[in-house]
């Protein structure tokens, strides 16, 4: 029988192929790469005609915010029940003031706002509003829940 | 001047380890942050931001996105399937819509319609779609916001 040859001392692995393919992953990955911005929800139901429904046992109590807009569709005004707010933190100091910061019946739970907005101003106003009655952001990062009833008024379109 | 005698290896190995190390630590961040969501996101919305809009735990049930952007002009559209359509236009895709929930047995009302509005829009111009999305009997609305992280 034949001796076999001694194996050598290195044995030199051409790298190049995985290389490639390794490059190759990167490559694909980098231009399919997708930032996903962190985005959350209000939830409104809104059903046509709701308010025309059979009257309620015990009807929410209804808080009505009206955003009024310069003719830029800047906000130029908040009121609440009527009365002038100063700004969407006042807004939420005066919507603490009436529901508190308990949500059992008598509080949140019973309370309605209805967002009464001229028609050019700016949606971010909206969730502005949306934003400074629902909830109340703690420095622990949790949220006190504020009112979650929320309904709109019928659009006015400016003739 | 004397002439330079190379005196070198014939072949000089370059050691590849790290440089495959750092690939492989790369490859291994993007599988990790890939995004297999189907969330509908159009880069031309800027969605106004809020501290309360946190990220939905569970993903809805028939969501039908609709994101209104105001274009050049200042003509406020509604991307639905990639196009630009105008408000008052909306009504015969949200018809399409409501036939594909009937036919699929279900109810219109069961659909979440999920309003991604830029922020510069006009409101009055939100409200119009929600109302013609409420005449086709749809009723669960989303306002969707960015998140945000600001304290």
């Amino acid at each position: 029988m034949a001796d076999r040859e001694p194996l050598p001392d290195k044995i030199a692995i051409d790298m190049t192929p995985m290389i490639d393919c390794v490059f190759q992953l990167i490559t694909f990955f980098m231009l399919t790469l997708k930032t996903v911005i962190p985005e959350g929800d209000f939830d409104i139901r809104m059903p046509l005609g709701a308010s025309a429904g059979a009257p309620q046992e015990d009807p929410p109590v209804i808080v009505r915010v009206k955003m009024t807009a310069g003719p830029d569709g800047e906000l130029a005004g908040i009121t609440m029940n009527g009365s002038g707010v100063g700004d969407f933190e006042a807004l939420r100091q005066k919507i603490i003031g009436i529901v508190g910061v308990n949500t059992g019946p008598g509080g949140a739970e019973n309370t309605e706002v209805e967002l009464d907005c001229d028609y050019r101003l700016k949606y971010i106003n909206v969730v502005k509003a949306i934003t400074a009655v629902s909830g109340m952001p703690q420095p622990d990062g949790t949220i006190v829940e504020l009112v979650k009833k929320i309904k709109f008024t019928p659009p006015k379109k400016p003739s | 001047m004397a002439k330079r005698q190379s005196d070198g290896p014939a072949k000089t190995d370059i050691d590849m380890t790290p440089m495959i190390d750092v690939t492989f630590q790369l490859i291994t961040f993007f599988i990790f942050t890939l995004n297999f969501s189907n969330a509908v996101q159009d880069d031309r919305v800027q969605l106004p931001l809020s501290q309360l809009a946190k990220p939905a735990e569970a993903p809805a049930d028939d969501p039908i996105t609709l994101q209104l952007w105001p274009d050049k002009d200042g003509v406020t559209k509604v991307i639905y399937n990639g196009e630009a359509i105008r408000v008052p236009d909306m009504s015969g895709f949200l018809e399409q819509e409501k036939r594909v929930l009937i036919d699929a047995g279900k109810e219109p009302a069961d659909a979440k319609l999920i309003v991604r509005g830029d922020g510069r829009v006009k409101t009055g111009e939100v409200q119009e779609l929600i109302k013609i999305c409420q005449e086709k009997g749809f009723e669960n609305f989303v306002l969707r916001a960015q998140y945000d992280e600001r304290k």
